[in-house]
């Protein structure tokens, strides 16, 4: 089932085109971000989750993925459709009245892919570590995967998350930061840095991958090791170097488009970037 | 008519039927899960973690932690009990509780022991009187607040077979306990305890003794009272609260939490709604508490016996 490559490619690009056309049609939404998490969450769930066809929520005997900075929302429901949890002509609904596909994710309409609503930052670390401790409890060997944004780690919660889970040797929980360096309000170094991230990290007993969030081998080689470094007994972080708006030249590198959407002509560049591989929704 | 006069030969933290529910819960059902932020003995939690380590989770101190660690363990089947003091496991980490457990239609049961003045010398930073609140404004969670040991303990039970949020708030000090094991406990069903005809005194905790107490005085002096507990403040059980007051004609409603925000308020909707009729609402008047002792406090705040006399006869000058 492992997709090749260029495969991964193909559908990075009907992603970003997904991720534009939503939040163009709604004139609303996150694109920045979503843009830099295409490749790496197509990656993870087209080549390396352990997924059940069917949505079940107690995600019994299976790998679990968890967005805790949800305002990314777009990439992670294209992502969910394409991977088949859902039929993505539901995608032009984003963030209409009457939608499953709410501003940031819920559980409440009950869209299939997602296990916990996330928005408000600082808390999917957490659930993931939640949802890690019940499957060793119910015996599962699977591998609780989640994604948190690097602004996001100004918040509190996450620290007393991450002393938690390596107290606690949580040896089946692969957390990544999306490190993009932007947040609303300007470059994280300048806003409030994350200084030493790496050994920040360390020093809380967490195991730490560098990787390189828009090369599809590194991605894949650094989640490999990742599954192989939590038999030594401590969780796994991965601090993967990303692109704010990657794939759509005018939005890359910039906080500007953490959620602003394009108009008519910045919406045509960007689709002229991303060719139409698996066909729009 | 029946009218029972409550006793008591015992008194005992309202906690300590936390603790022994769970400890009962945990032996009949291995989904039951039990976390703790570094309150494992107040909270009495401690025969719990004993009998089942692998299903005792000590958090430390970290509630936002808690509360999502919580939300993530029902995604696998858990029923996660957690445990620290109210004030703690509410307007601490009211935002975790509002997205990761209620938004997100969580099955955790959140245990919140010290609730209210009767905390005592700790005082105002621990005594949270707003808990009520902000726990019953959150769509879709049960908000519980039990009279006694016994009645803490049915409630903590009741929870293990019930699906979705909820929020149990007990206390610290030892109270009487004046309802027998063998009651029946419903959630979101009120239990008469007095039949009256003059007044309808609804209460809830601690308050539920004060208002019984306060029967016994005004009993004496001529007036019937009907004294009703309401154990669960949501869902509210309406068609008791309407078919006491319908033959009452008019209310008191007593609470060891600010008036503004707790179970008063929620009768006065139905009431002012469906069947307007005079009512006072005792509970701590939009004040923090301060530090004393647990009856002493009572009585500064107005939430004693004597008090809930006078108000029984000033809302029937009203009548």
């Amino acid at each position: 089932m492992s997709k090749q490559i260029k495969e991964l490619e193909d559908i990075s690009s009907q992603v970003r085109r997904d991720i534009v056309r939503m939040v163009h049609k709604v004139q609303s939404g996150h694109p920045g971000g979503s843009l830099g998490c295409t490749d790496f969450l197509v990656t993870l769930f087209f080549n390396v989750m352990k997924r059940k066809k069917s949505f079940k929520m107690n995600g019994k005997e299976e790998d679990l993925f968890f967005l805790s900075n949800g305002h990314i929302s777009p990439v992670f429901y294209s992502v969910l459709s394409r991977a088949g949890y859902f039929d993505k002509k539901e995608l032009k609904t984003f963030r209409e009245l009457n939608s499953r596909l709410q501003g940031h994710p819920a559980t409440h309409e009950g869209l299939p892919g997602i296990r916990v609503a996330s928005g408000s930052l600082g808390q999917g670390l957490s659930v993931a570590i939640g949802a890690a401790q019940a499957k060793k409890l119910n015996n599962d060997d699977n591998i609780i995967y989640v994604l948190l944004g690097d602004g996001e780690m100004q918040e509190g919660q996450i620290w007393e998350a991450l002393m938690y889970a390596a107290h606690n040797k949580l040896d089946n929980i692969i957390a990544t930061i999306d490190y993009n360096g932007q947040q609303i309000d300007g470059k994280v170094d300048e806003v409030n840095s994350l200084t030493n991230i790496k050994n920040k990290l360390e020093s809380f007993g967490w195991k730490v991958f560098e990787s390189d969030g828009h090369d599809y081998s590194n991605i894949l080689k650094t989640l490999e090791n990742s599954k192989k470094s939590l038999k030594k007994g401590s969780p796994v972080i991965n601090i993967m170097k990303t692109i704010m708006g990657k794939g759509v030249d005018f939005m890359e590198n910039s906080h500007k488009w953490h959620g602003i959407p394009p108009n008519d002509e910045q919406l045509k560049i960007a689709l002229n970037q991303n060719k139409e591989t698996l066909g729009d929704y | 008519m029946n009218r029972k006069e409550y006793t008591y030969k015992e008194k005992k933290d309202t906690r300590s039927g936390f603790g022994d529910g769970l400890l009962e819960l945990g032996k009949n059902n291995r989904e039951v899960v039990a976390l703790c932020a570094d309150l494992t003995g107040s909270l009495k939690m401690g025969e719990f973690k004993n009998e089942f380590p692998e299903r005792f989770f000590q958090i430390g101190i970290a509630e936002a932690n808690m509360m999502g660690i919580a939300a993530g363990l029902t995604i696998g089947g858990k029923i996660p009990f957690t445990g620290t003091f109210a004030n703690f496991s509410t307007g601490r980490v009211y935002d975790q509780i509002r997205q990761s457990i209620a938004y997100s239609n969580k099955n955790v049961k959140i245990c919140a022991s010290h609730a209210g003045i009767t905390l005592g010398e700790d005082g105002a930073t621990h005594q949270i009187l707003e808990d009520i609140g902000m726990m019953k404004m959150l769509p879709g969670m049960t908000v519980i607040n039990p009279c006694d040991y016994n009645q803490t303990k049915q409630a903590t039970i009741a929870l293990g077979s019930h699906t979705g949020p909820a929020y149990l708030r007990f206390g610290r000090p030892k109270w009487p306990i004046f309802t027998n094991k063998s009651d029946t406990f419903e959630i979101g069903k009120g239990i008469k305890f007095i039949d009256g005809n003059d007044i309808s005194i609804f209460a809830t905790g601690h308050m539920v003794w004060q208002a019984l107490e306060a029967e016994k005085i005004l009993f004496k002096m001529g007036i019937s009272c009907e004294v009703i507990n309401i154990h669960t403040i949501k869902p509210l059980d309406e068609e008791l609260i309407l078919k006491s007051v319908n033959k009452t004609r008019c209310a008191i409603s007593c609470e060891e939490h600010n008036i503004v925000g707790g179970l008063g308020e929620s009768i006065s909707r139905v009431l002012g709604e469906k069947l307007p009729v005079p009512l006072k609402i005792i509970g701590v008047n939009d004040s923090f508490g301060e530090s004393g002792k647990p009856l002493d406090l009572l009585v500064k705040y107005k939430l004693d016996p004597e008090t809930i006399k006078k108000s029984v006869l000033e809302v029937l000058e009203r009548k």
